[in-house]
């Protein structure tokens, strides 16, 4: 992991893995309600990203909001030909009230990517994925990486209206199979969802499932994994302060070995086996 | 050209700025060379496996944090197979932090990490004392004496003891473990403290209470750099909301011979070799030559020692 350069003195910044440094806003605008949409003119260096990997990001202080820590914040898009970074993200606090406020042209100050990223193996062809709300953002970069590897992939989107169905048309472009549930059309429930994705397995199998963000669904997803011997991974969130692993705030338990271990989400993770995830 | 070294006692470090303890590790060796410090300084080691606390560990107030992390540790045997070795390929002195719950623990555990590639051990005494009701033992002079002289019979490397701000005896702890044999101090840990959610009535840790750190403690730890500065002939290495080269620089002439840089490299995880560079311009500017011209330099000849001294604000 570590490189060790032979150096004399002083403190001449050298790169590593992880690049620091500021990117230029192109755009950040309202998506549906508190949704916003950033895209960021980044350097090179930065996006050599993998789909579930994420951002440290330093929220800028402002009359309104005076954030201190950086804040996590999983990759929506990464595009190294365009030279784009993409972050959907919901405004809830101190952190994203900030970054609600940054104008086009503005610079935001990045750290990343950081984390381990979703897995594909090259055995497994039958991909699912079960994403709600601002989940879908965490999820969306693995529908690329699914088509790349040369995996049919069926996208279940989940949110409580209509209207918050993000991410739809994305899924799509990248060919996935997009199923939509909602609260509002009582789709969305748990034993909804059962049915849709036991029929897939009853139909053609499936050969992995991905969640992020939700305790039902990874419950869910537990069980039909368990039971049929399926595979999966699910991306977590935690408070962070340090991002890198230094700090051991963001750690998770984890079921393995027969005991309970607890990992750091920004080092080891933040993405982990499904079933070893533990709810919260 | 300046000159950045500084002595500490036996050991010369190339420039004053080290990472504080619980804020570094091999993992940032990701993000910029980690040979350009003046010193490593690990995560406090237990001989035991520790989980630490339950989350949330963290959370920020008004341009600082708290953290309750609680010392999650792999524990010694793994210190040895897997941590040492890693700082062995640097050609940067090693510092390795340690704590127990009890002084004769605390001083098997110091034996036990003196051990070639370790170039000095930074005792944590700012932690709980078990046998103390949960105080620490850097609160007490008493209690400081005790375990230092027992930390002192335990090891011939250089024994750094991390003060606490928890304390209304700052001068006479300091002095206590100055007496029993230690080589420096390190100048704070951080303030206990505490934050509520408005809304949900909830303490914002996991563990109720936390450690203060970041801009807010710096004038609370360059004061008692100071006094500690004025009132022992080891040297002092200040620690505390340092973030930028004035910050670096104010705790030179106050006092102290380097500083430590803990919750700044999570906000900026570059800013250490920043400082290193931003130190060596200053100087260069000011007409500094050496770290020695600065550390101390404080003007204060008028001050009586019921000034200095003083524990409360009058």
């Amino acid at each position: 992991m570590e490189t060790v350069i032979e150096m004399p003195t002083r403190g001449a910044l050298r790169k590593g893995p992880v690049a620091e440094g500021m990117a230029r806003i192109k755009s950040n605008d309202i998506v549906t309600g508190d949704y916003r949409l950033m895209v960021l003119d980044a350097p090179p260096e930065m996006l050599d990203c993998r789909a579930g990997q994420f951002f440290h990001i330093l929220c800028p202080t402002g009359e309104s909001f005076r954030p201190y820590l950086r804040r996590p914040m999983s990759i929506y898009c990464f595009d190294p030909a365009a030279g784009e970074l993409k972050f959907l993200y919901k405004v809830t606090g101190e952190g994203t009230g900030a970054l609600s406020e940054l104008r086009d042209g503005a610079e935001v100050n990045l750290l990343g990517p950081l984390g381990n990223g979703f897995t594909i193996r090259e055995d497994w062809k039958n991909l699912l994925l079960v994403a709600r709300g601002v989940g879908l953002a965490t999820l969306a970069p693995l529908a690329k990486e699914a088509r790349e590897a040369g995996c049919t992939l069926t996208a279940i989107c989940s949110a409580r209206t209509e209207a918050l169905l993000m991410s739809i048309a994305e899924f799509e472009a990248m060919g996935a199979e997009v199923i939509p549930v909602t609260d509002d059309a009582g789709t969305s429930g748990v034993e909804a969802l059962r049915e849709v994705i036991e029929g897939r397995i009853a139909e053609g199998g499936l050969d992995a499932m991905y969640t992020c963000g939700s305790n039902r669904i990874l419950t869910l997803l537990q069980d039909i994994g368990a039971r049929h011997a399926i595979p999966g991974e699910i991306a977590l969130e935690q408070q962070m302060a340090c991002g890198l692993g230094m700090c051991h705030c963001c750690v998770r338990s984890f079921r393995r070995e027969g005991g309970i271990v607890h990992e750091r989400v920004c080092r080891e993770g933040p993405v982990f086996d499904l079933q070893e995830a533990m709810g919260w | 050209m300046v000159d950045l070294t500084t002595r500490l006692g036996a050991l010369t470090l190339k420039n004053p700025i080290m990472p504080a303890s619980g804020t570094f590790s091999e993992d940032l060796a990701d993000v910029f060379d980690l040979d350009c410090l003046g010193a490593h300084v690990t995560k406090t080691i237990t001989r035991e496996i520790r989980g630490g606390n339950p989350t949330p560990r963290v959370c920020e107030v008004q341009g600082s944090m708290l953290n309750s992390i609680g010392i999650p540790s792999k524990g010694l045997d793994y210190f040895k197979s897997t941590i040492l070795p890693h700082y062995a390929a640097y050609e940067t002195p090693l510092v390795v932090s340690i704590s127990a719950n009890d002084a004769d623990g605390f001083a098997r555990l110091c034996s036990d990490v003196t051990l070639p590639g370790v170039a000095a051990i930074e005792v944590n005494i700012s932690c709980p004392n078990i046998e103390e009701d949960g105080k620490a033992f850097a609160m007490r002079p008493r209690t400081t004496t005790e375990v230092m002289e027992k930390l002192r019979a335990a090891t011939d490397l250089p024994l750094w003891a991390k003060l606490t701000p928890n304390t209304g005896e700052t001068i006479e702890v300091a002095q206590a473990a100055e007496a029993a044999g230690a080589d420096a101090l390190v100048v704070s840990n951080t303030l206990l403290a505490m934050a509520i959610d408005v809304r949900t009535r909830r303490p914002k840790l996991g563990n109720l209470m936390g450690g203060l750190s970041g801009p807010s403690m710096k004038p609370i730890a360059l004061r008692m750099t100071y006094q500690c500065a004025k009132s022992v002939d080891i040297p002092v290495i200040g620690c505390g909301g340092i973030g930028e080269v004035e910050d670096v620089v104010e705790f030179l002439i106050a006092g102290a011979s380097a500083v430590q840089v803990g919750t700044a490299t999570f906000i900026n995880p570059t800013v250490m070799p920043r400082l290193i560079d931003g130190l060596a311009e200053y100087m260069h500017h000011a007409g500094i030559a050496r770290i020695s011209d600065l550390v101390g330099s404080v003007r204060d000849e008028e001050a009586a020692d019921g000034v200095v001294f003083m524990e409360a604000a009058p």
